[in-house]
């Protein structure tokens, strides 16, 4: 794997005309959404706009509503206010909406949820048969054009219970973009996974960033946020606290809170 | 400062912990307690058994036509065999036998073709046999029409109507059973209340008490022309209350399923119906086999509860046959041929269901 170069490039979404992948097409837009858990206010007042090509990643402790947000995003949890909108579709109950929405980000999940009576083969070109009526022989060539990028076509007709969690991560990974997403949303990606293994699954995450992927990850790898990333926000209770390009973010972190976060962590 | 340079090699096991020594002094002869309670329990099966064989097998008679062909002193099977047209077949009229024989034959043939591996087009077979050969069956067995004659309900019995009885039961209350789950974890609340009331009404009462408001009161409260066949109302009193108890079984299944599962079927836009029909339906059914063929078996040997109402099946018509004056006495012969023929039945679903287990076992733990 060559050593990324978009490093030197991130700049903030204000002066961005440096990062020439981000367009100014608007991919996600959160105005003011708000959730609650019963009594418990999980997001307060999320506001953020994503452009498409942006990448983006989401850290804070945990219990700060940043997985809960992400996973607002294709309706694995309902907001109750606010506006959430993707693409050009508006996220509510509407099941038309919901499904053209999931159709069009892909989620990468901390266990994986990889199906374990299904083939790995099987696991990818299900979603484009059954969802987008892709023909059987089709899909199965594009399941296999992605596993090879993702560097385990050898594994296509194993089992995901025979594979290691860097593996499965990595088909995971590979299962989402079969179905040609326009936003990748990553859940804590690596946080399940055996420290040397990280590396494989963050490998195919830059290169994807590197390909111009919208993406949005909650994840502690701030290594990975300092190579990859454009933006960095900064969660805590509910709440946007930072947001910052991640030079500024990493050396000169506004608030108290953050201040506090990235010394317990860096 | 250690340094391991040298790779030491596999050696055996010590020979006393494996083998047939091995496995004998590990199991049985493992302290001298156990080792007089296997001499025991040795004696006891040894005392027991070999008389039982010889009263099965050795003494017994098994050519003749009637009771005076038993001289041996063990089991008289001439019972048995000079009766088992009637075992079989119930009181159906002898010269349509043919019909039977044919779906027995077309049973077994359809299940060899499902349960083999082997099998091309398995799909087609399956859909055969849930679809056109039931109907097949029905107009094989009831007649009246395309030139075979009439045979009513009541003359059906013996071991063909505690197969009609038990096969119609399982093939239809599985599909119910697995709505009835769904519908009780479904999201309206409408779907919900009515699966859990029907659920739990079905669940709470007894089969026999299912079976007689079938039989004797249902006729009570409908109008005199509509003359309800006695065994289609069995059928459908035994279809709802097993489809009541799969729902259940299921449902365990569907909650032991990981929510990831869910969340990554719906993150990948697939529908309810395809979500549970390619994701969760597949996983919960393989964890619930055990349980589903536990039903299956109950269902089974629940089907002899009919006699009750009236109903000859297997049990019943053995049953009847121990009244006849001419072979008094030989209950245990009866009695011991029907528990035979049902545990045939039962363990060969039981070892299905084991080989079915093995097959579908794709080495995970779901996650």
């Amino acid at each position: 794997m060559s050593e990324p170069t978009v490093s030197e490039q991130t700049v903030s979404e204000q002066n961005s005309p440096a990062d020439m992948s981000i367009s100014d097409e608007v991919m996600i837009k959160l105005d003011n959404v708000n959730k609650w858990y019963g009594d418990f206010h999980v997001l307060k007042d999320i506001n953020l706009t994503v452009h498409k090509g942006e990448r983006i990643v989401v850290c804070g402790p945990s219990g700060s509503g940043k997985s809960t947000m992400i996973r607002c995003l294709n309706r694995l949890e309902e907001h109750q206010k606010g506006e959430i909108l993707v693409g050009k579709t508006v996220l509510n109950n509407d099941l038309k909406n919901i499904e053209t929405i999931r159709r069009e980000v892909g989620m990468v999940f901390q266990h994986f949820n990889l199906f374990p009576h299904l083939t790995v083969l099987e696991n990818l070109a299900l979603a484009p048969i059954w969802v987008r009526k892709t023909p059987r022989a089709e899909a199965e060539a594009t399941a296999m054009k992605y596993l090879e990028r993702v560097k385990i076509p050898d594994q296509a007709h194993k089992y995901p219970g025979q594979l290691s969690g860097g593996q499965q991560q990595r088909v995971a990974i590979a299962r989402s973009l079969c179905m040609n997403p326009e936003v990748m949303l990553f859940d804590e990606p690596t946080s399940a996974l055996d420290p040397e293994m990280i590396k494989e699954v963050l490998d195919v995450m830059i290169e994807l960033a590197q390909e111009g992927m919208t993406m949005i990850c909650v994840t502690h790898e701030m290594g990975f946020a300092k190579t990859v990333a454009n933006r960095v926000i900064f969660m805590d209770a509910g709440q946007i606290i930072e947001e910052n390009n991640p030079d500024d973010f990493f050396d000169n972190p506004q608030s108290e809170r953050t201040q506090l976060f990235l010394s317990q962590i860096l | 400062m250690i340094i391991n340079d040298t790779k030491l090699p596999d050696l055996p096991p010590p020979g006393s912990t494996t083998g047939v020594v091995g496995w004998l002094r590990k199991n049985l002869f493992s302290t001298p307690f156990y080792s007089l309670l296997t001499l025991l329990i040795g004696y006891i099966l040894f005392s027991t058994l070999i008389p039982a064989f010889q009263w099965i097998f050795i003494d017994s008679d098994w050519v003749g036509d009637s009771r005076d062909a038993c001289t041996s002193g063990g089991a008289c099977w001439v019972f048995i065999t000079v009766r088992m047209d009637q075992f079989i077949y119930g009181f159906y009229p002898e010269a349509e036998y043919w019909r039977i024989n044919i779906l027995f034959g077309m049973l077994a043939l359809l299940i060899v073709a499902l349960v083999y591996e082997g099998t091309p087009k398995k799909g087609l077979i399956a859909a055969f046999a849930l679809t056109i050969f039931p109907i097949f069956a029905f107009y094989m067995l009831y007649g009246g029409s395309f030139g075979l004659t009439l045979v009513e309900t009541h003359k059906w019995g013996g071991l063909s109507l505690t197969l009609v009885l038990a096969i119609v039961g399982i093939v239809a209350s599985l599909p119910l059973g697995i709505m009835l789950a769904l519908g009780r974890r479904s999201q309206m609340s409408v779907v919900r209340s009515f699966c859990t009331v029907f659920i739990e009404m079905w669940r709470g009462v007894p089969l026999i008490t299912i079976l007689f408001m079938a039989s004797v009161m249902l006729p009570l409260f409908m109008p005199e022309e509509i003359d309800f066949d006695k065994l289609l109302r069995a059928l459908i009193g035994i279809t709802l209350f097993q489809s009541a108890y799969m729902a259940e079984v299921i449902r365990g299944g569907l909650q032991a399923i990981p929510k990831g599962q869910y969340e990554a079927a719906d993150a990948l836009g697939l529908s309810y119906w395809k979500k549970m029909a390619l994701i969760v339906l597949p996983q919960a059914l393989k964890i619930m086999i055990p349980g589903i063929v536990n039903t299956f078996i109950a269902l089974f040997k629940d089907t002899s509860l009919v006699l009750i109402i009236g109903l000859f099946d297997l049990l019943a018509i053995v049953q009847a046959a121990l009244s006849d004056p001419k072979w008094l006495g030989y209950s245990i012969e009866g009695y011991a041929f029907v528990a035979f023929v049902f545990w045939i039945f039962c363990f060969s679903m039981s070892r299905y269901s084991q080989y079915l287990e093995r097959k579908l076992h794709t080495g995970h733990g779901a996650r």
